[in-house]
């Protein structure tokens, strides 16, 4: 892997945020608007939700959380759907790029997009909600670190499909993370759900996350088991996301999806 | 002469259709070869084969002596290509496009590279503006200085002088005429633009209906079809196939 290669495909992206205001504000307004939202609806919970009582911000600490993982997973669809957009897409691929390389320069750059749009919403719950997301403490170094995986991943699947089947499948990117979000149990227990849907849920790496933060929140409990849970399946599905998409480029080579790809 | 470039039996289907069937030439070294032939010949489908970006149904691309199937990215670093149906990101300045695409080819001394272009292909007055901004005329020069970034052995380009003014046209081609002599750099051109093509090209192959049909020398094709120029070449081979058919 050549790390100028790496360094030039994330200079393509940070040279568009860096010069464009609007496109920054557009990044923080969602997050912020979001955070707020939710911190009023927790408020609301804590004071009249016997599940709740006692606990601040389990809902906030939740929404930010999936904010984060919403926040991961569009910002590397956007980096692709960049390309398209501008019409950059076949310069990109016959320029001497690997795909791991490529791949890489994603995950980096939707880092720093996430944190652009994520770190000053969650400076604000403090003085506005009195909460604080460091309260779950450590590990929520590895839950952050699992839902980035996790997102990536979800990125890489959308990406997949967008290399394969070009603008046609760019709805698909903005619905995938609602289509997960009602089986991830973000602001519910797991049992709630029917029978089904808990097998099928236990298949994601969400239910697991979360479970971990209101186990620490609402029980000041630390389930490492949650954690080892999660982190195996994103291994898995990482792995799938990975495979899927060295697939779909050469799929996209064998059916000429890579010429003239744009809007 | 050395073959830069060969191309043996190359064809590609998309399911039952034949886009290019079965073409065979040669690019020698410091040589423009003309690729002409009507829309949807296959000209864009055998350019992507050479570049990589698409993988042929059968045959080969040898580019100095490797296998662009087995080879992609050590041989993508020699290669570079243009085409007025790709764009350069909009919001990005020159500049910035620039250095994005010269780290892309790892190349060692950008800033020294991008001024070179800049003073050859007349970009100073407007490197630090946005891309998206420019004329057509300058944005096709920024698209050439993108091209020649990673000083490439290889050019591919495709209606490099489409939609130009008469003097960035003229501006362009001399630009292109000027770099292959001094670069040893060998080109395929495949165009519309007869005059730009009888200027600029050694040889030209003809293309139609995902086949060659007749190659040779500007001239010698001329001679041979008894026409006065390339153009008349070109309508008279293109009718009799479309007779054929």
């Amino acid at each position: 892997m050549s790390l100028n290669r790496i360094i030039g495909l994330f200079l393509r992206h940070f040279f568009l945020i860096k010069s464009s205001l609007p496109r920054i504000l557009d990044l923080i307004y969602w997050p912020t608007i979001q955070i707020i939202l939710w911190g009023f609806i927790s408020k609301f919970f804590t004071a009249y939700s016997d599940y709740y009582n006692n606990t601040v911000g389990v809902i906030l600490t939740c929404a930010i959380l999936y904010d984060f993982l919403f926040r991961s997973s569009i910002s590397f669809n956007m980096l692709f759907l960049e390309e398209i957009w501008s019409r950059n897409f076949t310069n990109l691929f016959i320029a001497p790029m690997r795909i791991s390389e490529i791949i890489t320069a994603l995950v980096g750059t939707a880092l720093i997009r996430t944190l652009i749009g994520l770190v000053p919403a969650i400076l604000i719950t403090s003085p506005l909600f009195g909460i604080s997301i460091l309260n779950l403490g450590i590990p929520l170094f590895f839950l952050f670190l699992s839902l980035y995986i996790f997102g990536i991943t979800l990125g890489l699947f959308v990406s997949s499909g967008l290399l394969r089947y070009g603008p046609a499948f760019e709805n698909i990117a903005w619905s995938s993370l609602f289509l997960l979000a009602p089986l991830g149990c973000i602001y519910y227990p797991i049992e709630i759900l029917p029978d089904f849907f808990q097998n099928v849920a236990r298949g994601l790496p969400l239910v697991y996350i979360f479970e971990e933060a209101r186990s620490i929140l609402v029980n000041q409990v630390v389930n490492y088991s949650n954690i080892k849970n999660a982190f195996l399946l994103n291994a898995i599905y990482l792995f799938v996301g990975i495979s899927l998409f060295y697939y779909s480029f050469s799929q996209a080579r064998k059916k000429g999806s890579l010429i003239n790809i744009g809007e | 002469m050395q073959k830069a470039v060969i191309v043996e039996n190359l064809s590609k289907n998309y399911f039952k259709k034949e886009a290019v069937k079965e073409i065979s030439f040669t690019i020698n070294e410091n040589e423009i070869l003309g690729l002409l032939g009507p829309n949807g010949c296959g000209k864009t489908t055998t350019i992507a084969m050479m570049l990589g970006l698409l993988k042929p149904s059968n045959g080969r691309v040898v580019i100095h002596g490797l296998d662009i199937e087995k080879n992609r990215i050590s041989l993508l670093h020699k290669m570079n290509f243009i085409s007025p149906y790709i764009e350069l990101p909009k919001k990005l300045s020159v500049k910035e496009n620039l250095i994005v695409y010269g780290k892309l080819y790892g190349v060692k001394f950008i800033s020294d590279r991008i001024k070179y272009l800049s003073e050859k292909l007349r970009l100073e007055e407007f490197i630090n503006k946005k891309t998206g901004e420019l004329s057509s005329g300058q944005k096709n020069r920024v698209s050439l200085a993108k091209a020649l970034i990673n000083e490439p052995s290889i050019l591919f380009l495709d209606e490099p002088t489409a939609s130009l003014d008469p003097e960035t046209g003229d501006f362009v081609r001399s630009f292109i005429e000027k770099i292959s002599r001094e670069k040893k750099m060998s080109i395929l051109l495949a165009s519309h633009n007869m005059d730009e093509v009888k200027r600029l090209c050694k040889n030209v192959l003809m293309m139609n209906n995902g086949v060659i049909i007749d190659k040779g020398t500007p001239d010698d094709l001329i001679k041979k079809h008894g026409k006065r120029n390339l153009e008349e070449v070109f309508l008279k081979l293109n009718r009799n196939n479309h007779e054929l058919k």
